[in-house]
């Protein structure tokens, strides 16, 4: 029973990292209707900026989540005006396709400057576990999951009752009329990319934390799992990105605890086949009538 | 007020206006009429900047508006009730109407609005927290209109506000217009429903394949032989 408990704390901690980066896919393809391949490289990024805070320049650890979170930011804003901006208008497999080339390119990019050996995350939060009435969870499995149940909260604030975040919903609902209201869809777009690249540098953060190594290709499997994540609650729906986050967290948790851990990549990825066909709007997701 | 002048406007290679000509003096109703594919909506999503036109000037307040982007016509006092009315379904009404007002920031005066058009459109105060979305079609038309006073506009432009609505609503829509332009708002319509259209315009202009085909007070088009027969049903 106590390792039902700790694994399921488990779960959640892992499934919050994944709810993070699947945020990220979520709000980008709400409001340009792309899936942002490139999404889980601003993830590694964010892990290197993270390091480069914590070795080079002596950061704690909070101020290092914020320069990382604040430079993936930047990134996101630079992929998108680069890469995604000039094909708003072609046709939506042009975008996709750059969107892949993007995550070649940034992996490579790592490679050249940060080289192929992995970067090792020095410990930065406490190693010893906490015990809770006799039950041990890691004080990373705790902090991982408190700082993105708290950032969560903030993006569902900033969405529901702020001007940009307004905009954002206005934007992805419908651009022409949101350009009638006097909505700058650019800025709404370059806010969308800022605040999805934060948060998934926030879980490339906490990821390399609790993993500790850093490398090119580290976000390729999170990536990947994350956007599983995204399809799963269903693409576009906020609250889907969380509640597939923390049912993909707790499978792979699960599997790997119970089952095996050589199949729970492929339970993973069974689910995504599975919703796909059983419904591929994902679980929050509705198929949509017009009204007339 | 607003000037257009020799506009030509395409859809990729399709000459859809055709050096347009036309103006709106302040407090006017003025309706453009026409038959589907007379480029009624295009025209007016060209004063809104959302679509370009290859050549010609519109002017608005003096005021060259091929300068300013699409978002800021707002800033001009244009609000535009699009057509198909556009509302953001997935919003609640109240957030809607705020959506409206969303270049303002004098917030008392905001909500002085929204009392405003709540008192205009009752049915609207009273499902001030439902998802727009789950309205009926003339719930939602009132709505796209609110959402446009709530720019505090000096002229909107409507396209087919009718449009899809039963009989009783339809003219309570006209009624609407009517109020909203004695009130002192200028009135660009955009009608196909033109008996109607034309009988509250104070000026009109028949549009047939992208140009100007007839004009006149709402009253002569009315009489004219050639509208009478085309768009009025003889």
């Amino acid at each position: 029973m106590t390792l039902l408990i700790q694994q399921f704390i488990n779960g959640l901690s892992v499934g919050s990292i994944y709810a993070l980066i699947a945020l990220g896919y979520t709000l980008v393809y709400g409001i340009i209707k792309l899936i942002n391949f490139a999404h889980g490289e601003v993830m590694m990024m964010g892990a290197y900026f993270a390091f480069l805070a914590v070795i080079v320049m002596g950061m704690p650890f909070l101020a290092t989540l914020i320069f990382s979170m604040v430079l993936a930011a930047l990134l996101g804003i630079t992929i998108e005006r680069v890469a995604y901006k000039p094909l708003r208008k072609a046709p939506r497999i042009s975008a996709l396709i750059t969107a892949i080339g993007m995550s070649l390119f940034l992996q490579n990019l790592a490679l050249v400057v940060f080289g192929a050996t992995p970067k090792v995350m020095p410990t930065v939060i406490p190693k010893q576990p906490i015990n809770i009435g006799g039950i041990q969870v890691g004080t990373v499995t705790i902090v991982t999951l408190v700082l993105s149940i708290f950032f969560m909260i903030v993006l569902d604030r900033f969405i529901k009752n702020t001007k940009p975040g307004k905009a954002m919903r206005a934007v992805s609902e419908d651009k022409e009329a949101s350009v009638i209201m006097g909505i700058n869809v650019n800025r709404t777009i370059s806010i969308t990319f800022a605040i999805g690249s934060a948060l998934g540098a926030l879980g490339g953060v906490l990821y390399s934390v609790a993993y500790t190594q850093i490398f090119p290709t580290m976000a390729v499997m999170p990536g990947l799992k994350a956007f599983v994540a995204a399809v799963l609650g269903g693409i576009g729906l906020i609250p889907g990105a969380m509640l597939g986050g923390f049912i993909i967290g707790m499978v792979e948790t699960l599997t790997k605890a119970y089952i095996s851990s050589q199949l729970s990549d492929a339970i993973v990825f069974g689910i995504l086949i599975l919703v796909l066909i059983v419904k591929p709007t994902g679980i929050l997701g509705k198929n949509e009538k017009e009204k007339v | 007020m607003l000037k257009v002048k020799d506009i030509d406007v395409f859809y990729d290679k399709i000459h859809a206006i055709k050096q347009l000509s036309f103006h709106v003096k302040e407090g006017e109703i003025v309706t453009l009429i026409g038959a589907n594919g007379a480029g009624k909506t295009t025209t007016l999503k060209t004063i809104s900047r959302i679509l370009e036109p290859a050549h010609g000037i519109i002017k608005y307040r003096d005021e060259d508006m091929a300068k300013i982007p699409p978002h800021q016509i707002i800033d001009l006092g244009i609000a535009h009730v699009p057509e198909g009315r556009r509302i953001f379904s997935k919003m609640t009404v109240s957030e809607n109407l705020q959506m409206g007002a969303f270049i303002r920031k004098d917030k008392r005066e905001i909500k002085e609005d929204l009392e405003m058009v709540y008192k205009r459109f009752p049915r609207l105060k009273e499902r001030y927290k439902q998802i727009a979305g789950t309205l009926s079609g003339g719930e939602q038309q009132m709505l796209a209109i609110g959402r446009a006073l709530m720019s505090r506009p000096t002229m909107i432009l409507m396209d087919e506000p009718s449009m899809g609505l039963a009989p009783i609503l339809v003219e309570q829509i006209f009624d609407i217009i009517n109020t909203i332009n004695n009130a002192g708002t200028t009135i660009l319509l955009v009608e196909q429903n033109a008996k109607q259209a034309l009988e509250i315009a104070d000026r009109g202009y028949v549009l047939e394949t992208g140009k100007i085909i007839a004009e006149g007070t709402g009253k002569e088009l009315l009489q004219n032989a050639k509208v009478k027969e085309a768009y009025l049903g003889g």
